[in-house]
């Protein structure tokens, strides 16, 4: 290939990080519905259990935190579903940009889309909740980290179970596990921060997290899409 | 070192090597797990602690080594069918997970028969333990994934590919009573300092552990024959052992 028709990986990053983030805004329930769904979870709590409000704030971070994985299980099925019925997720692989690359570019797509809207509504539901006034920096901070390692993570599994068409449930069997330290930590830091305790370790363990799935995911992924597409 | 092993890349000398290496872990792992169960449960000195519920001991721990020592077995044959592209790799793989799955299952079971009468009540929400049924999941998650795929080529690679992204976990059970503030037990086996267990206790346990080891081996290579044959029931040498069973 001549040298000047070729993309820099930055570019190729970028041109796939618009396209995707463009799909999506055209078709704007991809990322409402998502963002409603955690809305309708969390408003199901205190009917459920009643309004109290101390019993309310004690059970918000595990709440919050739960209906944040279920959404993100939610709007990840379709990570790479469309792109692989017509065919794009193949012409990716057989690009001369590396895979990890394009996918690092969709997953940050839909972190962009569906787990950052997700950051800025969380100070709401908290105050709809009763969370504590000093957590709220906390259950920001968490999730700012933590989403996108769901992200990541999940779109391991997503890549491994596009090829199916049974793939939802088999989906949360596969990625729930991986969730759950996730869960733990940043629950324990929102409970830490409510009882003015220092948070900073379970922070930065969240952020180990992030790191380590930020550069390993990528190639689980790519490894997993040549899988599932053959 | 290849050259000897090159042979047994081939499924019929993988067959035929597993039915004769079938019996010796199969008896050897029987009796050192009968002799050691009856040691432990019935002469084993009694705990000046924890009395005579201790002696679940002898089942818990073997199982809940075994249910992370098969994990990383299924983990390492993942990774060598993906790299080399070794079928039968891929087939270990498949036969190791519904055993490590049920080895994980009796540790977390006799692990609550043992928390009622220590700890007061079967389940607690502790690192250990929720860490141990995460690896529950993680089994039940490769098994899905694997027979949920039509072609079992494709279905070996995308279950390896989940099962070695859960080795993580692996270690975060084995330091769990470390890194936290556990009410489960540290460990009391050590290998490169002395234990923290009466040689009377150690024996029946070390015991058990090879036991199950060599038990689960052998259930493990009755699978991986098992899976073989599935596999390659269209070649000619399975076709000619099926009519010699017949004629015999």
């Amino acid at each position: 290939m001549d040298k000047s028709n070729q993309l820099s990986y930055c570019r190729g990053f970028f041109t796939v990080l618009k396209r995707d983030v463009a799909i999506a805004l055209r078709q704007r329930g991809d990322i409402f519905n998502p963002l409603l769904f955690f809305i309708m979870v969390i408003t199901l709590f205190p009917l459920g259990i009643g309004p109290e409000p101390n019993t309310l704030a004690r059970i918000a971070p595990g709440i919050i935190w739960v209906a944040a994985l279920l959404s993100a299980m939610l709007s990840l099925e379709r990570l790479f579903k469309a792109d692989f019925n017509d065919g794009t997720l193949e012409q990716m692989l057989l690009s001369p940009q590396p895979l990890t690359i394009l996918v690092l570019a969709k997953v940050l797509a839909h972190w962009i889309l569906t787990g950052l809207p997700l950051v800025l509504i969380s100070p709401l539901l908290a105050l709809l909740l009763n969370l504590d006034h000093q957590a709220y920096l906390a259950l920001v901070l968490t999730l700012l980290l933590g989403t996108p390692v769901l992200s990541l993570l999940g779109a391991i599994g997503v890549a491994l179970t596009v090829g199916l068409n049974k793939g939802g449930v088999l989906l949360s069997l596969l990625i729930l596990p991986l969730y759950i330290p996730i869960l733990i930590f940043a629950t324990s830091a929102i409970d830490a921060a409510g009882m003015s305790l220092p948070y900073d370790g379970q922070l930065a363990i969240i952020a180990a997290m992030l790191a380590g799935s930020l550069t390993m995911a990528p190639f689980a992924i790519g490894a997993a899409l040549k899988v599932s597409t053959n | 070192m290849w050259k000897w092993l090159h042979p047994y890349a081939s499924p019929e000398k993988a067959y035929q090597l597993s039915t004769t290496l079938f019996p010796w872990f199969a008896v050897l792992g029987f009796s050192l797990t009968l002799i050691g169960t009856i040691w432990g449960l019935m002469f084993a000195p009694t705990d000046y602690q924890q009395g005579d519920s201790y002696r679940i001991i002898f089942i818990h721990v073997p199982a809940a080594s075994m249910s992370m020592s098969v994990y990383v077995g299924m983990a390492i044959a993942s990774f060598i069918g993906m790299v080399w592209q070794l079928k039968l790799a891929d087939w270990s793989a498949a036969a190791m997970a519904p055993v490590g799955a049920v080895m994980t299952f009796i540790a977390l079971i006799t692990g609550s028969f043992w928390g009622k009468p220590m700890w007061g009540a079967w389940w607690v929400w502790d690192a250990r333990l929720t860490s141990e049924l995460i690896l529950l999941f993680l089994y039940l998650g490769v098994i899905a994934l694997y027979a949920s795929f039509e072609d079992k080529v494709v279905a070996a690679r995308a279950a390896g590919i989940l099962a070695i992204v859960g080795v993580i976990n692996i270690p975060i059970i084995k330091y769990s009573v470390d890194w936290w503030n556990s009410l489960h037990q540290g460990s009391t086996i050590k290998i490169t300092e002395k234990s923290a267990i009466t040689n009377d206790m150690l024996y029946p346990l070390l015991m058990n552990i090879f036991g199950f080891g060599l038990l689960i081996g052998a259930i493990v290579i009755m699978r991986f024959k098992a899976e073989i044959i599935a596999r390659s029931g269209m070649r000619p040498w399975v076709k000619t052992m099926a009519l010699e069973g017949e004629n015999k």
